[in-house]
């Protein structure tokens, strides 16, 4: 019984031109890599990657900006990718900044059916540009409004995965993944380990499968 | 002892037992060799409890800083998501941040993720000195240039407003009060008037001026 595990090709015939994907992992740890390199044979041009960062040049989620398969990211920080900075110096590629803790949350709310979140975070700094300004009524407190974030497909590492899509995570290679798992129309899975139905452990489950499109097979 | 180990020995002297604090690269990263024991180190990435730096078979994906360093977990430690580790973050659960910083006002604005026209990116600074309890900035008193960095406005694009609490450098400590900057330290064999030299703003001096160890 395969459930949700997929082959590779039916994972590489998901993705299309145009297409936003949203991408767990932080500075080249627990980032899919076997889902990125589905991206890149797939041809797929033109996306939109959410994500906290973008990794190292050609490394990990950098293979996506050294292929030149983006337009355009959103994210926290780019400082570690001498490709993508100077795609940015030379106008190749758009870059929407997002505090982490905020964009975490973005995608949260897109996962939850929630419109969006108020936060401190930002007030006074140059995140208020485009941003509402929320005070709530009678408190005298005031907020940024942080909009939901959605993709068309979410790219997950996950350290086990069973047939019904349920995950488990190890450590920091959990990061934004568990947050992506919630907050895209397809969400896909990299995990390292392929287990049976129950094997995980009731409560070492981090993604209840519920959440969970495709698993990538060994 | 050399400048940058100096800093951060006297930074990591605002931790106590108990105490869970999150640390910046660079010299702020250092504070965790001068920590007293049972302080633990947030990491935005998702993990209280980071301890030393791993080598040879210790060295797992599963565990690694914001700065990509791979770590050994010490005793108590746990992980958890990015959501959680900012939440933790905003809601003043960690005692202590020890970050960097191009500029620092008099009324304790932070500029510390870019100069104008930078184009790495904020990480996680803003949420850091929006949500912790005490935000201590460690860096050198000066730019390499020799320009002042503690300034009367800043220039930078801010990181936060009105949100350091203490300035610790190579020469004194600084800290943010209502009434100014008060220096409360200086460096053993200077004087207030050559601190003052590099600021911009009006410095008050302590009552109770401390000597700072070398």
């Amino acid at each position: 019984m395969p459930g949700k595990i997929r082959s590779r090709d039916e994972i590489i015939a998901q993705f299309k031109d145009g297409q936003t994907v949203m991408c767990g992992g932080m500075h080249n740890h627990g980032t899919p890599n076997a889902l990125i390199q589905c991206v890149i044979d797939s041809g797929a041009r033109h996306l939109t990657v959410i994500s906290i960062d973008s990794a190292d040049a050609n490394l990990t989620l950098g293979r996506l900006f050294h292929h030149r398969l983006v337009d355009k990211i959103i994210t926290s920080y780019i400082g570690r990718n001498t490709e993508v900075v100077a795609m940015l110096e030379a106008g190749e590629i758009e870059v929407e900044f997002v505090p982490q803790g905020s964009l975490v949350e973005r995608v949260r709310c897109g996962g939850a059916g929630l419109g969006g979140v108020l936060t401190k975070t930002g007030l006074g700094t140059v995140v208020e540009e485009g941003r509402q300004i929320v005070e709530v009524n009678g408190t005298g407190e005031k907020y940024l409004l942080e909009t939901a974030l959605r993709a068309d497909i979410g790219l997950v590492r996950a350290r086990m995965a069973d047939p019904l899509g349920n995950l488990a995570y190890r450590g920091t290679m959990r990061n934004f993944n568990p947050l992506i798992a919630t907050a895209a129309d397809l969400t896909l899975v990299d995990a390292d380990m392929l287990m049976d139905v129950d094997e995980i452990g009731i409560d070492r489950i981090g993604t209840p499968g519920v959440y969970v499109d495709m698993v990538l097979a060994k | 002892m050399d400048i940058r180990n100096r800093i951060a020995k006297r930074a990591a002297e605002y931790f106590k037992a108990g105490d869970v604090v999150n640390l910046g690269v660079g010299i702020p990263g250092m504070c965790s060799d001068y920590a007293v024991p049972g302080v633990m180190f947030h990491t935005e990435n998702g993990f209280i409890g980071v301890g030393p730096a791993a080598t040879g078979v210790q060295k797992v994906e599963a565990f690694s800083n914001a700065s990509s360093t791979e770590f050994v977990p010490v005793f108590g430690s746990c992980a958890f998501d990015s959501a959680e580790s900012f939440a933790i973050v905003r809601s003043g659960r960690l005692a202590a941040t020890v970050l960097g910083g191009l500029q620092i006002a008099e009324n304790g604005d932070l500029a510390n993720w870019t100069r104008p026209g930078g184009k790495f990116g904020m990480g996680g600074a803003m949420d850091l000195v929006n949500g912790v309890r005490k935000v201590i900035v460690a860096m050198e008193l000066c730019a390499k240039n020799g320009s002042p960095k503690i300034v009367k406005d800043c220039s930078y694009p801010l990181t936060g407003k009105r949100c350091v609490n203490h300035v610790v450098t190579e020469q004194c400590v600084i800290d943010v009060t209502p009434q100014g900057l008060l220096l409360v330290e200086v460096l053993d064999g200077l004087s207030p008037e050559d601190i003052q030299r590099q600021v911009e703003p009006r410095l008050i001096v302590s009552s109770s001026l401390k000597q700072m160890e070398r």
